[in-house]
């Protein structure tokens, strides 16, 4: 998943591989008017209690904003980048055939001093494809889409890293949780999502949550785990478990469902807290019609946005077992009762 | 030559109605006017968008371009008569400087503004109207708290441009008028929408599109160009044919409809560019986001200097994007 | 005083439970129907006769405040803060931690120890921390936890002339003049609303309106009054004392000119001061109220409140009765159709 290309608003390459591993798991997948990929796993009975599961297929990237004289690519950012992540990176520029490309800059020899000392801006870095202009002209247009190239790495012990494991993490999260789901009895339809668009305004989740209208629904993201520059006594730490989400965001008994959860099975956790806009789709899932009860469990991840990000892969198994048990806990709950304030 | 090609006449009246973002109505009648007997149904919702029909068979396809301008609202009315103000929707405090303003009533105002030890701190709350009344009894009796005005500037049609105030977006309503007037029988059903409150955030279209409810959502508005001295890197030219969007801060335009268009622009021969626009957005990122989600794109009319008194389009561009829009309309079978 | 106890509540965003249940309780017995959404929010409802149009009243039940990240060996408690507050009004004040309400205090370092340049300088949040007079962590465990909601620990004070103190008069004013609405009686079917969420995003009025389908809104706010001595003339944006205040244009909504003229004049006509609410940037319910469906016209009708977001908010108690004299009377006096103004 996380090598395949899946820039936000182009996901049917991503989605396409998405679906495949969820075919043996699910009654039904339907793709939907802006791209959502909806997995159906439908309960045992009849009743129609619904819990929808949101993880974003979509990744930041780049896009052809311009073919300059010499035949150079000037670009543009699709979601947040840091621009200072760009310089000497290797890129796919998705033209008519795909083209391999470097984002150059001049040689430290003929820096000054002065220069070193700034980041260079994004509008002034070019794609270099070694091609002349009029063959450039010819398989790359305006608007085409550009993906970092990057190779998933194992590090030590389960960890790995990549680009792209936001959220890509989320939706192992909820193919886990599918897979679990298969071998135990749940009443709930549960529908796995993976959303489009999240990264340039939860767009996604708006529509599909509006579409499917469900109880309960549950974004499932990546968080910034602690590294030695953040040392913030209250992030989340890598391999510790997934981070529980609590604040104005998320409905309090959803929050409280999963840690019990976790705790009954003797599953780690973590907790974060939300002053307000929690930055998921979450936060859109909420206000969806006349309100849905949401919750969030995010993946501790490092180096969120780069082409390095990294993960436990244990984080990931155990958010699987704890959202799959919580659907099955709900089996004897009236949700109507737990859900009220 | 031009004056031939375009209703040069209906576009200075467009260009010349007042209609602040919020304070629709005398835009909102001139179109209904201009368009009363091409629609088969004409309507206004809640918050003023006037909604006219074409019925059809096919798709249902709603074409949103927003009537609303940028402004200013008094805020306070001092004692000498001076007015200070705040803005609706984007206005620069540079731009607006030595500006003349015009107010429901066609009073007339000047901008000026405090000493300021360096032009850098101009801002708007540093800033006045002078409507050449001598106290605040006399202005009151004809300007009050919560008054709009719209900037004042007049209409130039030379050589092959046209240099206006409000080219945002009257432009794109007169090509969505100009194109619902050529549009014979259309096999789909459009719903021509001229938007209200598109300058502070895209409202009107919101609550369009939710009431219609379209499978397909258009805008044509006007977008910014690359092609002025040390511009902005944008490779969107006047002269260069419709802009076809491809992505703005609002809206990533889904690549079917994208394809949509741009098919349609080639098999007709019609000159076309596409579009990514850093900054800013359009109506359809509202109309995109209602309810399941509804595909959209947009024809954009490239412009220079947009939300200036004197903003800047070329004749050709203008017809293109006429062109453009009817053939997408007319188009069979559209499968997103 | 209804006032007093709606100010005493504490309701961060996210936490409105105590206000909630005051609600509820002072309006069960005057209303047809009353339910809580997924949200939280109260919807309440007052049948009205056939013919008569029905009207949205809303008025947000939470307050901006803070909420416990994490506490630290020494037992001392990290915060964040929920919606709109200026770092420089929290030190030195008394704060209330959770259901149990736990005292605790936002201190600093004394002036003797600061340099001359710390003095000028305003404190981060990340510097402050609250204390709850705990030895250690795990004494203050026992006590606080990581997610509890931390709101400010103010008095209700009536001064001055007419004049009331407290906290969260925004928008417990709101609350205050809507429960009093509700306890009368109309011709129009009332579909009241408090919401939650308004300091972080105007989130419970979105979900909250979606089912009402009225034919237009009117919310009730405590709104920013700039009438003080450092503020020019020309940008107060109501004053304290001078009836409440209409609003005309906000960083969310362009309000309907038919409904202000209506309610200005049922005030006029009332002798009852009444003000405009200078266009400022700022927002409330109605900016998610109006873009519902397909669209639902608003008006704001506010109380002005003085250094709103602070522990330490101040209001007319003339403009509160203005309000919900103004409100009632224009009610009161929608005939039957579909929309009073048309």
């Amino acid at each position: 998943m996380v090598e395949t290309p899946g820039l936000s608003g182009y996901e049917c390459e991503i989605s396409n591989v998405i679906e495949e591993y969820f075919k043996p798991y699910s009654d039904d997948i339907v793709k939907d008017k802006l791209g959502n990929l909806i997995i159906l796993k439908k309960g045992n009975t009849g009743d129609r209690k619904k819990i929808f599961l949101a993880a974003h297929m979509d990744e930041i990237g780049l896009m052809v904003k311009q073919i300059d004289e010499k035949g150079f690519i000037k670009f543009t950012n699709v979601g947040g980048i840091d621009q200072r992540t760009l310089l000497a990176q290797e890129v796919i520029v998705h033209g008519k055939v795909d083209l391999f490309g470097v984002i150059g800059n001049k040689p430290p020899h003929i820096l000054s001093e002065e220069e070193k000392k700034k980041t260079v801006k994004m509008e002034d870095m070019l794609i270099d494809v070694g091609l002349h202009k009029e063959e450039v002209k010819e398989i790359v247009s305006v608007g085409d889409i550009i993906s970092i190239r990057r190779k998933m790495i194992d590090l030590q012990g389960d960890r790995i890293s990549s680009k792209a494991l936001d959220d890509k993490a989320g939706v192992a999260v909820m193919y886990e949780c599918i897979k679990e789901l298969n071998k135990m009895n749940h009443d709930c339809d549960v529908y796995a999502v993976a959303t489009v668009q999240e990264e340039v305004g939860l767009r996604g989740a708006i529509t599909s949550t509006y579409n499917i209208f469900p109880d309960i629904g549950i974004a499932i993201d990546v968080g910034f785990a602690s590294t030695p520059e953040l040392t913030n006594d209250d992030l989340s730490e890598l391999g510790k478990g997934p981070a529980m989400g609590f604040g104005a965001n998320i409905h309090p008994k959803v929050y409280e469902g999963l840690t019990q959860i976790a705790k009954e099975y003797n599953l780690p956790y973590q907790e974060e807290i939300h002053p307000g806009e929690t930055g998921t789709d979450a936060w859109a899932i909420q206000v969806t019609q006349s309100g849905v009860a949401a919750g969030l469990i995010s993946i501790p991840l490092r180096y969120m946005h780069t082409s390095v990000e990294v993960v436990d892969l244990n984080d990931i198994k155990n958010a699987g077992k704890i959202l799959a048990n919580f659907i099955v806990s709900l089996n004897l709950v009236d949700l109507e009762e737990m859900l009220c304030y | 030559m031009f004056v031939n090609k375009i209703n040069a006449e209906l576009l200075k009246k467009l260009l010349m109605t007042f209609g602040p973002s919020g304070n629709e109505e005398k835009i909102r009648k001139v179109i209904k006017e201009e368009i009363q007997e091409f629609a088969d149904e004409i309507k206004v919702d809640a918050l003023g968008n006037l909604i006219a029909i074409k019925k059809g068979k096919g798709k249902r396809i709603m074409v949103a371009s927003h009537m609303d301008e940028i402004g200013i609202m008094v805020t306070n009315v001092d004692d000498d008569g001076f007015l200070r103000f705040t803005n609706i929707g984007g206005v620069s405090p540079f731009m607006s400087l030595g500006q003349k303003v015009i107010f429901d009533d066609e009073t007339i105002g000047v901008i000026g503004m405090e000493k300021l030890d360096d032009i850098k701190d101009l801002k708007l709350n540093k800033m006045f109207i002078d409507v050449g009344l001598p106290s605040k009894e006399e202005v009151i009796k004809k300007i009050n708290v919560g008054d709009v005005a719209s900037f004042y500037s007049p209409f130039i049609y030379q050589n092959e441009c046209i240099i206006s105030k409000t080219l945002d977006d009257r432009i794109g309503c007169f090509v969505a008028i100009e194109a619902l007037k050529k549009l014979k029988d259309t096999p789909n059903e459009i719903y021509f929408v001229f938007t209200v409150q598109e300058e502070v955030g895209l409202r009107g279209a919101k609550t369009a599109a939710y009431g219609i409810n379209p499978d397909l959502g258009i805008a044509i508005d006007v977008t910014l160009t690359g092609d002025t001295p040390k511009a902005e890197v944008m490779d969107v030219g006047l002269g260069k044919g419709a802009a076809i969007k491809v992505k703005d801060r609002s809206i990533i335009v889904s690549p079917k409809v994208k394809d949509l268009i741009t098919e349609v622009a080639v098999d007709n021969e019609i000159p076309f560019q596409y579009e990514i626009l850093d900054a800013g957005g359009t109506d359809s990122g509202a109309i995109h986001l209602s309810r399941s989600g509804i595909p959209s794109g947009v024809i954009s009319i490239p412009c220079r200097y947009v939300h200036s008194p004197s903003e800047m389009v070329y004749i050709s561009d203008v017809i293109n994007s006429i062109k453009l829009l009817i053939k997408v309309l007319e188009k069979e079978k559209i499968n997103i | 005083m209804l006032l007093k106890r709606l100010t005493m509540a504490n309701g961060v965003s996210g936490n409105e439970d105590e206000v909630r249940n005051i609600i509820i309780e002072e309006i069960r017995e005057h209303v047809d129907e009353i339910k809580t959404d997924r949200l939280g929010n109260v919807i309440a409802i007052k049948k009205g006769k056939e013919g008569f149009p029905r009207v949205m009243l809303a008025a947000h039940m939470d307050e901006v405040g803070m909420i416990v990240r994490s506490i630290d060996d020494g037992g001392f408690i990290r915060f964040s803060l929920v919606g709109g507050i200026d770092e420089r009004i929290l030190v030195s004040k008394q704060v209330l931690i959770g259901k149990d309400r736990i005292h605790g205090v936002i201190g600093a370092k004394a002036i003797h120890l600061q340099d001359k340049n710390e003095r000028n300088t305003p404190l981060k949040i990340k510097q402050l921390y609250i204390d709850i007079g705990a030895k250690s962590k795990e004494e203050a465990e026992k006590l606080v936890k990581k997610g509890d909601y931390v709101a400010f620990d103010s008095e209700f004070i009536e001064f001055g002339g007419n004049l009331i103190k407290a906290k969260a008069l925004d928008d417990r004013a709101g609350c205050g003049v809507l429960i009093d609405l509700l306890k009368e009686e109309y011709d129009v079917e009332i579909y009241g609303v408090f919401t939650v969420q308004e300091e972080i995003g105007l989130r419970g009025a979105k979900v909250a309106a979606y089912n009402a389908d009225p034919s237009f809104a009117i919310v009730f706010e405590g709104t920013l009054c700039s009438d003080i001595s450092e503020v020019p003339e020309h940008s107060h944006i109501t004053k304290l004392g001078k009836g409440p205040a209409l609003s005309l244009m906000d960083s969310y909504t362009i309000f309907s000119k038919k409904l202000n003229q209506c309610i200005h004049e049922t005030a006029v006509e009332n002798n009852i001061k009444i003000q405009y609410r200078q266009p400022s940037p700022g927002g409330n319910d109605a900016g998610e109220i109006h873009l519902t469906k397909e669209g639902i016209p608003c008006a704001a009708l506010s109380v002005p409140c003085r250094y709103i977001h602070s522990p330490s908010s101040i209001m007319s108690l003339e403009d509160f009765e203005g309000c919900k004299k103004t409100a009632k009377l224009f009610l009161k006096g929608i005939k039957k159709g579909e929309y009073v103004c048309e």
